[in-house]
């Protein structure tokens, strides 16, 4: 599939997989990026949900692997680099968490562990698999899950669903009270207090969703621009490749720098729901 | 329609005024202390990979949707 035009070949890489039901075209697997666009609500973006899907059930079986085989006498290497992240994460929970942290280290685990794998899949060359998969008519391929704004965007609503779950169970109704009458502590101003209190509480997710996304997708985006200049000409090859390596290793550092912080705001808002004011 | 590249110069531009201020304050006060208590140094790093993401957050947001702007919508 040649592409005549750089933005072609920007907007053919930034289009997800999208499978739904185009008004009038029936259930089908979307052909062009205006056609997924058509189908509106009623369609499912099958690659990000298939790579996010299988790099979890990837960590899940990886630290499933770990524990089964734990010996403590002579441990080997994997075990040693699962006992690190373990205990990376584990310092960090109880210096932000100062409770009983009970199922909050498993959670932060699982997120940054999760996170890390899903930001990890951008090292991969941009038309590694997309190409590949071309030869199989899968027209169109987003590997890394996390450059699309649904998947952080529900990891985050489902940060903000455990915080308020945190805060019935920890404050149980004291969590409307302390919403309605936090700044100010009189019945008259419950809209006010409820209108601020709300948008600080709903901020939150929105700015963690979207900041994973923004690196994520910025990062994509200077990645395709890089595999363009490949196509500029035999001169410009060794630079695209130097400059494709050193954005690389930058992005491996914003690729965990990115999952951690989710993982410790995501620790800090929950630790947030714990104290009362 | 090419009023979105002079939307996305407004984002990224003031994003770039603000970000690399910020770092570099916080920056400099990593340095500073760190040189003032050497032994401090690492958890000082952690912490401050940590504000630098945070801080990094609204710039990059913008970038990101500028970059949406010129290459989904333009």
């Amino acid at each position: 599939m040649a592409y005549e035009n750089p933005s072609e070949y920007i907007n053919h890489h930034l289009t997800n997989l999208t499978y739904g039901r185009h008004p009038d075209l029936g259930w089908k697997l979307a052909e062009s990026g205006s056609e997924a666009a058509e189908m509106g609500f009623m369609s499912i973006h099958v690659d990000s949900m298939m790579w996010s899907i299988g790099l979890g059930a990837l960590f899940l079986f990886l630290f499933w692997r770990a524990g089964r085989k734990a010996t403590s006498d002579q441990p080997g290497g994997f075990q040693n680099a699962i006992e690190m992240i373990l205990e990376f994460i584990d310092d960090t929970v109880k210096q932000v968490f100062h409770g009983k942290t009970g199922p909050l280290g498993p959670i932060a685990l699982t997120i940054f562990m999760w996170v890390l794998l899903m930001n990890s899949m951008k090292l991969v060359p941009v038309d590694l698999v997309p190409f590949t998969l071309e030869q199989f008519g899968v027209g169109y391929q987003k590997i890394a899950p996390t450059t699309n704004p649904n998947v952080t965007l529900g990891m985050a609503t489902f940060v903000l669903m455990m915080v308020v779950y945190y805060s019935f169970k920890v404050k149980g109704f004291g969590f409307i009270k302390e919403l309605c009458f936090t700044p100010f502590n009189h019945w008259l101003f419950i809209p006010v207090n409820l209108f601020m209190e709300l948008v600080g509480l709903l901020s939150k997710p929105l700015s963690l969703g979207l900041r994973l996304f923004g690196n994520m997708y910025a990062g994509e985006m200077i990645f395709i621009l890089i595999a363009l200049m490949f196509s500029a000409g035999f001169l410009l090859w060794p630079l695209a490749g130097g400059l494709q390596f050193i954005w690389a290793v930058f992005h491996i550092l914003v690729v965990s720098l990115q999952a951690f912080i989710f993982m410790v705001l995501t620790v800090v808002y929950i630790a947030m729901a714990h104290e009362d004011h | 329609m090419d009023m979105v590249y002079l939307t996305v110069a407004i984002i990224m531009g003031l994003g770039a005024v603000s970000a690399p201020f910020s770092i570099s304050l916080l920056g400099s006060k990593l340095l500073e202390t760190s040189a003032r208590q050497p032994e401090l140094a690492p958890a000082l790093q952690t912490k401050f990979f940590i504000i630098a993401g945070l801080v990094e957050a609204l710039p990059i947001i913008g970038v990101g949707i500028s970059m949406y702007l010129i290459f989904v919508v333009a």
